[in-house]
């Protein structure tokens, strides 16, 4: 069985919406349909780019700097890592997830594969 | 290949395979005469070199449990359903999460059976990036393991509508100046008609394309310009491929349940019925675009509508309907409007239009068109 991320895109100041609690009631109904399903891996809400961190390399060193890694005006605000036997179920899941959190998620597939 | 994709699922290997099988009947069928099933000989003798090659490459250990599959998995591999085998290679060909751009290279390469090479010359583009895009897409495949399967119900008027997207663009590429891309999409339609004859969008495409390819001989001047409808010879039009196109478009009628190209089709088969420009029926015309422009709402079909209410209504209803409409970058937009100025004894605006047109047409034969027009 394939394992795909799907990463969930927002603006880096986007306000909550009015109906915050029902998006939340959405997402958690995605969730537990997942579960039901034998789909769901993990999943999760990140806090804003600016609480990132990032570390490199220099030489021998590892410098500590403020994240985020790239500035951009969208960052990844949380995932989900499901298993899907192929990329046609993965994206019915992730239509399923953009519909609840209603922002663009973007799908990718890891490089190995896990028990069924 | 399209059986050996589903066999093998990896289409790299499939290729090779169906290459190393083609070589060796290419030595061997000369002397030996022909197989009683050849195609059914190149799938056989492809899949053994695959898994030849699987079990040399076998130091892997994946490899090894693929060779082993294909051992163990000794379905029949009949020619029979060869049919759905090559609809699930089409529609991986064509899978929404790959770029259109993809979608037409990999359905030229693997459903069309062209080259690297052609498919970089016919959309101009160098052979390294075409091949670049070639392996990018398999790649996706491969790695995002996008299914070989057809799509269900459900989703099938989407999907399809995708692989009838693909086809028409390589046929609207090949439009003015490269014939070959217009052949090999007939062809592919012709194939898609075969695969899926329930489909009255297939049907439409390929009655679409006939009627726009029969008249081909006369749509270009010899100096390589491009001639308007109402100035081509009729009597170089194909009559074959009309007869063929009215056959479709009748049969479409009879089902009745129009879509965007089935309307298009008509709307060309009311042209080709005419015997001359002004024997055109345009009450019908208009009609078939005021359901076009119903079921597929965009400015450029609006702009063609306007061209047929020219000739129902007259060229100063038409202008007022073309005025509203936002297409500044597209040539034919200033070239129609240039040509109703013109109708109105507006000669100074329409020079202007013909200039606006010019500066935006894409080819020569276009261009052709449009100086004669400012002359």
């Amino acid at each position: 069985m394939k394992q795909y991320l799907l990463s969930v895109f927002h603006p880096e100041d986007m306000a909550p919406p009015a109906d915050v609690d029902q998006l939340m009631k959405d997402v958690d109904a995605v969730n537990e349909e997942m579960r039901a399903a034998g789909v769901w891996v993990f999943a999760g809400g990140l806090y804003p780019s600016s609480t990132a961190t990032v570390v490199r390399l220099a030489g021998q060193d590892v410098l500590t700097t403020d994240g985020p890694f790239i500035e951009g005006k969208e960052h990844v605000g949380g995932v989900w890592i499901i298993k899907a036997p192929d990329l046609d179920v993965a994206l019915e899941w992730a239509r399923k997830a953009t519909r609840a959190c209603r922002i663009p998620i973007e799908v990718r597939p890891f490089q190995e594969e896990v028990e069924d | 290949m399209a059986v050996l994709t589903r066999v093998l699922g990896d289409i790299d290997l499939a290729e090779d395979a169906v290459q190393e099988a083609f070589t060796t009947a290419a030595e061997r069928w000369p002397a030996d005469g022909l197989p009683p099933s050849p195609a059914g000989w190149i799938i056989t003798t492809a899949r053994n070199r695959a898994i030849d090659r699987l079990r040399r490459e076998a130091a892997r250990a994946d490899k090894q449990a693929q060779a082993a599959l294909l051992h163990t998995n000794d379905e029949p591999l009949e020619v029979g359903p060869v049919r759905d085998d090559r609809l699930r290679l089409i529609f991986t060909c064509c899978h929404p999460s790959l770029s259109q751009a993809a979608q037409v290279a990999l359905t030229l390469r693997l459903i069309g059976g062209l080259s690297t090479p052609e498919i970089a010359r016919a959309f101009l583009v160098p052979e390294p990036t075409m091949a670049q895009r070639l392996v990018r897409a398999k790649g996706k495949i491969r790695d995002a393991r996008i299914p070989y399967r057809i799509p269900p119900e459900a989703e099938l008027p989407e999907r399809l509508q995708a692989v009838l997207a693909v086809v028409y663009l390589i046929f609207n590429e090949g439009h003015l100046t490269r014939p070959e891309l217009c052949a090999e999409a007939i062809r592919l339609g012709r194939l898609l008609a075969e695969l899926m004859p329930d489909e009255p969008e297939v049907t439409g495409l390929l009655a679409l394309m006939l009627l726009t390819e029969s008249r081909r001989a006369a749509r270009i001047a010899p100096g390589g310009g491009l001639i308007t409808l109402a100035g081509q010879d009729r009597t170089r039009w194909d009559r074959a491929l009309i007869a063929e196109g009215h056959a479709l478009v009748r049969q479409c009628l009879r089902r009745n349940q129009p879509g965007p190209y089935q309307i298009q089709a008509a709307i060309n088969a009311v042209h080709s019925d005419a015997p001359t420009a002004a024997d055109t029926d345009w009450s019908q015309i208009l009609a078939l675009y005021d359901q076009l422009l119903a079921c597929s709402p965009t400015p450029v079909v609006a702009l063609n509508r306007a061209v047929a209410v020219a000739e129902t209504d007259g060229p100063r209803r038409a202008l007022d309907l073309v005025d509203e409409l936002n297409l500044d970058g597209y040539y034919l937009f200033h070239a129609i409007r240039a040509d109703l100025l013109r109708r109105l004894g507006r000669d100074a605006e329409a020079a202007r239009a013909y200039q606006a047109a010019l500066d935006r047409a894409e080819n020569t034969a276009e261009r052709e068109f449009l100086t004669t027009r400012l002359t």
